[in-house]
């Protein structure tokens, strides 16, 4: 009964979805008044996804066997949590999450948003409804979640026990809420195209959107290349895989846009280039979908590799970009631009941070799809990885960050003061850190160098804008970026330490046998057998030293049976100043076991700093939202002493 | 579905049907005694593909291949061969497929040649946003 | 804002996407190959994998007439079904040789009596070595080698049934 509910519910929010897009072309065309039952059929299309998708839940919570995809992916015996990530964990259950976040976020659009026209909020509402009524149809189709089996069967399939995680199991939902949360910004777009009011007023309207799919896709970058750390017993935290870049790309344009949109919301200007980048980061989120569910790309994270849900995916794909940049086209020419742009001043400043950007974005992009396209033109194979990422990557990537610190420090329309001096202590502060590094590591590679010398700069620069004025005055808007631009420094010190300072030991060990990594002295204990509930291993104990006090750390390596597989559970500690990460390998003929030890200075930065970078998104967000509700509080009250 | 699992489990494991009796090469685990050479063999190691693998190098996989193909190099690297040496005779068995730094070829130029690409047009259209002369 | 900058993302988006519909029609090929077709094999010498059977060099496979190299190990699973079809290929004259790949004498004798045993010599490569020199990148894989030594044919994966009659005619294009 529930999961006919659910599919009930489907339907229903399909068929409002069609209603929706076909109300608006009437709206467009005639400038009818619409928008009061568009904005009612959006919110009831919304709530009827949501309980859908609270049917797969219940199903899933419930174990109930007789769904299909609950036997494909569930047991009994799983833990609760992993019973109800299991309705996600799979390629049904997370379109239907994706459509759920789509209709949702519609809904949401259609409940608060006051700043834009009506005409304009139909015509968004009504993109809106286009692209969910594609997945709609995907689902409905081509991939039910609330398919039966007949007669059903006592227990499930279960799930993996590697995806039992609470990592895994909210990793895919905080990034989809990234990528469909873009969606609206593009709705936006695309609304606006159509009516033609490219404005300020949009920017502010599309700008809580972004801000929060940002914020997300931030959060979920940062706790998959943590998962990715520990999990894969080898200490990297990125790889430029495939699907590791297809999170990246619309990460990288949501936060050119973030930065756009505020020149268009202050200065009414780069209207086409915010338009253009609003589809850009949404196509962004379309492609990664698509490349991670189609099977072209070779990957370690691929998941879903079906190729007729590729052509799906790609069909969509074809039709929402290609429709965005038909529209670009057809009434790119409408949107008028104002005077150039003062050369010392905030604008030009986002812009050339729009500029980086985006070419940052555009290398990720080639490098990921260069070797299909020259195997498609010359049948040649090669590969692109982290060596050519990193050397381009990086050194833009260091200059943007260099010039975080000057643009917040920039006024709008014409910066009249000697900025540079401003920055004279963080520069000369950076430049010491950058002479210490030669003094104490001379053979240190010239990117960490840089690292460091931008990353020090940078801790000191980003707070400059709270400096010059009376901090607790500052609105919380602006301590949003600080924290944000001073996340970016940590991550930076903490990627650079973790290049130049990681010390590696691998090594051979007999039990007794002590290990020098660093300034740590690693004894292996002992090596012994141990199991869990779905797995067996052998553990071992280590007792590390660098002074005072001991330490254990217990690495495991785990084989399951079903299907037989072999992981490596890292045993990692942190300290203040850095991790000791340890992994125990294979036996020795010789008696012993193979050990790799880690000592990774500060690299818990990383993270860090991505957490403090989301943190910093999340007050800006608050700050906006705070200061709105005070003035249409202000306004009303106003209204309320004007008209008495 | 089966296959999402399967897909999942390659993630962080390694099949066992896959893999041989016979313990790792000597050196596909253990570093050179000197570090400047361990260093280079480090370095070459992260560019060069893991054969059997879904996209990574040999520096971080768990195959048993890859550790073979490490033991390769460090040994060569420790009888004093170059790793442009070591990669181009392993570029003239496998193509430059093995190869995750960009080689000098022509196929490879767009690649390089990109990112200047890019930059060029970027300035050239923000060329028309932003006022260079001073103001009269 | 000109035509050209309008309907530049356009243009590019389609050839993203025809690039993307050839890969979705065209799957990709995850096999890596050896480039060493059309050259001499590797100069290599190994030592005996059983005791039964003398060690493979590469001299033995220039001796005048095509030889099948088979490259597999008794832990590979697509191996055992393998063996028939090189039976079959054996008794149509073909002259096989096999290099065990990290495999134990203990294991390949208990492989060879379970399964047939259709090679003349057997080298063991315990390290994985001499595959890396050939260029080969798993198990189960076979090369046709002609009378002079020179490599004319890979077939990457387990010889099946079907594959039977591409095998003996690359054999004879090798004469």
């Amino acid at each position: 009964m529930i999961a006919e509910a659910g599919l009930a519910a489907l339907w229903l929010a399909a068929g409002l979805a069609a209603l929706q897009f076909l109300f608006m072309f009437v709206e467009v065309r005639r400038n009818a008044a619409l928008a009061r039952p568009m904005r009612s059929i959006a919110v009831v299309q919304g709530v009827l996804t949501i309980v859908a998708f609270a049917m797969l839940l219940i199903v899933f919570a419930r174990s109930d066997m007789s769904v299909k995809l609950v036997f494909e992916n569930s047991s009994a015996v799983k833990p609760f949590v992993y019973k109800v990530a299991g309705a996600w964990g799979n390629h049904e259950g997370s379109m239907l999450m994706w459509v759920t976040i789509l209709s949702a976020a519609g809904a949401f659009v259609a409940l608060f948003s006051r700043r834009t026209s009506e005409r304009t909020l139909v015509a968004a509402l009504g993109a809106q409804a286009a692209l969910a009524l594609g997945f709609y149809a995907f689902l409905l189709i081509a991939s039910n979640p609330f398919a039966r089996l007949w007669p059903a069967p006592i227990d499930g399939q279960g799930m993996n026990p590697l995806l039992q995680d609470p990592g895994l199991a909210f990793h895919p939902p905080t990034l989809y809420l990234g990528y469909v949360g873009l969606s609206v910004a593009f709705s936006l777009a695309v609304g606006a195209l159509l009516t033609g009011e490219v404005d300020s007023r949009l920017a502010r309207a599309m700008r809580p959107w972004v801000l929060g799919a940002w914020i997300l896709l931030t959060l979920g970058i940062t706790a998959g290349s943590y998962w990715a750390y520990y999990e894969l017993g080898w200490g990297g935290y990125w790889f430029w895989d495939p699907v590791e870049n297809a999170s990246l790309m619309p990460w990288l344009a949501a936060t050119a846009l973030l930065h756009s949109i505020n020149v268009l919301a202050a200065r009414g200007a780069l209207k086409a280039w915010t338009m253009m980048l609003a589809v850009i980061a949404f196509s962004m989120s379309m492609v990664g979908t698509f490349l991670v569910r189609s099977g072209i790309l070779t990957s370690v994270h691929a998941f879903a590799i079906d190729p007729q849900r590729g052509t799906f995916l790609l069909a969509l794909l074809a039709i929402y970009v290609g429709a965005a940049f038909v529209l670009f086209a057809w009434r790119g020419a409408t949107l008028k631009e104002g005077a150039p742009f003062e050369l010392v001043s905030r604008e030009s400043g986002l812009v050339v941070n729009n500029l980086l950007l985006t070419v940052v974005l555009g290398v990720v992009f080639v490098g990921t799809l260069y070797p299909l396209f020259v195997e498609a033109v010359s049948g040649e194979k090669l590969s692109v990885g982290a060596p050519y990422f990193n050397a381009v990557a990086g050194p833009l990537a260091l200059i943007l960050a260099a010039l975080v610190g000057i643009g917040p420090l920039l006024a709008w329309r014409r910066e009249g003061r000697p900025v540079l001096r401003q920055l004279q202590v963080p520069a000369l502060v950076g430049v010491v850190a950058l002479v210490i590094t030669i003094i104490i590591a001379p053979t240190m590679h010239i990117l960490p160098r840089l690292g460091f010398t931008v990353g020090i700069y940078l801790l000191g620069a980003s707070i400059l804008p709270l400096v010059r004025r009376n901090p607790l005055r500052a609105p919380l808007a602006t301590w949003g970026m600080v924290l944000a631009h001073f996340g970016i420094a940590v991550a930076l010190l903490g990627m650079a330490a973790n290049a130049a300072f990681t010390s590696e030991r691998l090594a051979v060990a007999q039990p007794g046998e002590i290990l020098n990594v660093g300034p740590w002295q690693v004894q292996l204990q002992d090596v012994t057998p141990t199991a869990g509930k779905n797995w067996t291993a052998v553990e071992a104990e280590l007792h590390a030293t660098r002074g005072a006090g001991i330490v254990t750390l217990k690495p495991q390596s785990r084989y399951f049976t079903d299907p037989p597989t072999e992981t490596s559970e890292s045993a990692i500690q942190t300290f203040w100043n850095g991790q000791l990460y340890t992994v125990i390998g294979k036996p020795d003929p010789s008696g012993g076991w193979q050990l790799r030890l880690w000592w990774k200075p500060f690299v818990t930065l990383i993270w860090a700093g991505g957490a403090l970078i989301a943190l910093g998104g999340a007050l800006a967000m608050l700050g906006r939202l705070w200061r709105l509700r005070r003035r249409r509080e202000a306004g009303a009250e106003w209204r309320k002493a004007r008209y008495a | 579905m089966r296959r999402i699992i399967l897909m999942a489990a390659l993630i962080a494991a390694q099949p066992l049907l896959a893999d041989s009796n016979l313990p790792p090469a000597y050196w596909s685990n253990r570093q050179l005694p000197d570090p400047k050479q361990e260093a280079q063999a480090e370095a070459l190691m992260e560019q060069l593909r893991c054969l059997v693998c879904q996209g990574q190098s040999i520096a971080d996989s768990d195959a048993e291949l890859a550790g073979d193909m490490r033991d390769l190099v460090r040994r060569r690297i420790a009888a004093g061969q170059k790793p442009a040496e070591i990669r181009g005779w392993l570029i003239q068995r496998y193509g430059t497929w093995i190869s995750y730094k960009p080689t000098s070829e022509p196929a490879a130029w767009p690649l390089w040649l990109a990112p200047l690409a890019l930059l060029l047009i970027g300035v050239w259209l923000i060329g028309r946003r932003i006022k260079l002369k001073a103001r009269a | 804002m000109s035509r050209a900058i309008r309907f530049a993302p356009l243009v590019l988006f389609l050839l993203v996407v025809a690039a993307l519909v050839w890969r979705l029609a065209i799957p990709p090929d995850t096999n890596v190959h050896s480039t060493l077709e059309g050259r001499a094999v590797p100069t290599f010498s190994l030592a005996g994998a059983v005791p039964t059977k003398a060690g493979l060099a590469s001299t033995d496979l220039a001796t005048g007439q095509p030889h099948l190299l088979n490259i597999f190990a008794s832990w590979c699973v697509p191996c055992v079904g393998e063996v028939k079809v090189l039976q079959q290929l054996k008794s149509q004259g073909v002259v096989i040789d096999g290099i065990a790949v990290r495999d134990r004498p203990e294991d390949l004798t208990d492989f060879l009596a379970r399964n047939g045993d259709p090679y003349e010599r057997i080298g063991s490569d315990l390290q994985s070595q001499v595959q890396i020199d050939l260029g080969s990148s798993g198990v189960p894989e076979s090369f046709v080698i002609d009378g002079k030594g020179v490599i004319r044919y890979q077939h990457i994966g387990a010889i099946e049934p079907q594959d039977v009659s591409l095998i003996l005619s690359k054999l004879e294009q090798a004469r």
